[in-house]
């Protein structure tokens, strides 16, 4: 059973399409990184996947219909909407009580544990955390909780370097084992390159390119071109071709690594510039997304 | 540059089999009850203030003017317990207007949609801190205050033979506490429901201000009613539903507010078909309360 199937997934508010038709299927054990410009339809489509907003079409969540049960799905699935969603007035201590007292799957002691990492007092009211403080006690409940997937939108918008380092480091070294699903968005693409299983890329409500990583890393390749060879390389067919410092820096798809070292230096590209490369490709309406 | 992904090592976390422990409805409903208590701490400091001003002062009047001293001495008693009902009742007011809206406002219920409680169960927990929490917050804040004033009394008052187990001559302290819990229990608990029930609705709804939204609709029904049919049935009902169930017998009005609240015995109050029409219409106000939450974002 597939941890998230889609098909057909659609929804509009009014005459905005937000997601327009959107086949999905994320397999248990995965972190996929959804990525997209503002209003590209991410967070409505994670609405939908958590039970958060009705949507039309067929989707299965956990084998659940996440609209009409999202509280039974909310045993195995859990979600960081936003870095300040947890209600200020609340303590860490009454957090725990709480989650520890609604939630079958959470483990107490575990978030304590996370917790005593950090320097978050239980005593201390969320209005008294600062704002990466809040984001790590988000955390460490989410981590604490066994279940099989996780949904985090954006979950470190805002937030220093540091902290965000810090936030998917212990996300993959504390939380993710293979049996359990992750789906991010975010902006900061660079930062969860190494992160990711499975990248999506999604477009004015549809998906525009989706593959493993592995796939991505053995199918593209960038070449920074030698000026006199320029010719030669743009015979190969570039998806896409950018200057940088006076240098033309082409990304090609499927073509031999052998071959493109005789042009130049060859690496792997960014997931970022690779999004640009697709979005600049789609129909000219699409030129203005970017990341 | 970047790693395969499948290279990171997986988590050593031994993934124990935990039996899945099952956490009970109304473990889920104690939780979200105390979870209202500690954001609304008003719930119960206000009537404790209530009780704390009511004490001042009657300490304050009793001190100062010994001339009062042979004035009977139940008045304080009911107003004591009117006062913190009263408080307990505007309480309840605002924290429903805010129960439902200001989780929207403060982006918070993504918070609350992350955890394995319904809706419904979120908006039964809401509802029930006016319908059962404050009634008998109220209640034990009222009786500790009349048990206060009746030692002040008696410090005060130590020749005029009254004890604490007696109040004046009417009743004692045991029955008119009783009564208190009854009047209560009744009225602020299950026939004030559907104001409650209106409020919640209001405040699942309203897309901003959901105090004018609640008290407009009222207002203009009344003023249509007014102008185009020159009647005032809505108006009427209103007042129906606020003053609570009439007594059918007359002979308990003698004036006495406690008398009055007790005259309507058990029989006559559960047979009132206004207490079951107010049930009913407070279950469909739930009832779409807990739907409309179900689609409702942050604001």
């Amino acid at each position: 059973m597939a941890c998230i199937e889609a098909r057909g997934l659609r929804k509009a508010f009014g005459t905005t399409i937000a997601v327009d038709g959107i086949n999905l299927r994320v397999e248990e054990g995965r972190i996929l990184g959804l990525i997209g410009p503002n209003g590209a339809g991410k967070t409505t489509a994670l609405n939908a996947i958590l039970g958060l907003t009705p949507y039309e079409g067929e989707l299965k969540v956990l084998g659940r219909d996440p609209w009409t049960e999202r509280d039974q799905l909310m045993r195995d699935a859990c979600f960081i909407a936003d870095v300040a969603v947890l209600p200020r007035w609340m303590r860490v201590r009454q957090a725990l009580d709480y989650f520890a007292g609604v939630h079958p799957r959470f483990d107490r002691a575990k978030a304590e544990g996370f917790l005593a990492k950090t320097t978050i007092r239980l005593a201390s009211k969320v209005r008294e955390l600062s704002k990466g403080m809040v984001a790590q006690l988000h955390l460490a409940l989410v981590m604490a909780i066994d279940a099989k997937l996780l949904v985090l939108d954006e979950p470190t918008l805002g937030l220093d370097i540091l902290y965000r380092k810090q936030f998917y480091d212990s996300l993959l070294n504390d939380y993710f084992d293979r049996s359990r699903t992750i789906v991010v968005t975010t902006h900061q693409v660079e930062e969860i390159q190494d992160v990711l299983t499975d990248v999506m890329f999604i477009n004015r409500g549809r998906i525009v390119f989706d593959c493993s990583m592995e796939e991505f890393e053995s199918r593209y390749l960038e070449v920074m071109v030698h000026s006199e060879q320029i010719a030669a390389a743009r015979a190969l067919k570039p998806i896409h071709e950018r200057q940088v410092f006076g240098r033309s820096i082409l990304l090609f798809d499927r073509v031999e690594r052998q071959q493109l070292a005789a042009l130049g230096d060859v690496r792997t590209p960014g997931i970022a510039d690779l999004f640009v490369a697709v979005l600049s490709n789609q129909s000219g309406a699409a030129q203005g997304g970017t990341r | 540059m970047s790693t395969p992904a499948n290279t990171v090592p997986a988590s050593p976390l031994e993934s124990q089999v935990t039996a899945p422990a099952v956490i009970s409805a109304s473990r889920r409903m104690y939780w979200s009850v105390r979870r209202e208590l500690w954001e609304h701490r008003s719930i119960y400091i206000a009537p404790l203030a209530a009780a704390a001003v009511f004490l001042l002062a009657f300490l304050t009047a009793l001190t100062l003017s010994p001339a009062h001293r042979h004035e009977p001495l139940d008045i304080p008693y009911e107003f004591a317990a009117a006062l913190i009902m009263g408080t307990g009742f505007i309480v309840g007011i605002f924290y429903s207007l805010d129960a439902l809206y200001g989780e929207r406002r403060d982006r918070s219920i993504l918070f609350w949609k992350s955890l394995p409680v319904s809706d419904l169960t979120t908006v039964l927990s809401k509802f029930a801190i006016p319908l059962v929490i404050l009634p008998l917050l109220s209640f034990a804040i009222a009786v500790v205050t009349q048990f206060v004033i009746l030692l002040l009394c008696s410090a005060v008052l130590p020749g005029s033979g009254l004890s604490v187990g007696t109040l004046g001559a009417r009743m004692s302290f045991f029955h008119l506490s009783l009564m208190l819990l009854y009047h209560i229990l009744t009225v602020h608990g299950l026939w004030y429901a559907p104001i409650y029930g209106w409020l919640l609705l209001v405040s699942a709804w309203a897309p901003r201000a959901p105090f004018i939204w609640a008290f407009l609709p009222p207002f203009v029904i009344w003023g249509v009613e007014k102008t185009a049919f020159r009647t005032s049935h809505f108006l009427g009902m209103l007042r129906y539903r606020l003053t609570g169930p009439e007594p059918s017998t007359t002979t308990a009005r003698s004036g006495n507010l406690m008398e009055m609240m007790s005259a309507l015995t058990p029989v006559q109050f559960f047979s009132t078909p206004g207490l079951w029409v107010g049930l009913a219409v407070a279950a469909i106000f739930l009832a779409a309360a807990a739907r409309l939450r179900r689609y409702r974002e942050p604001i």
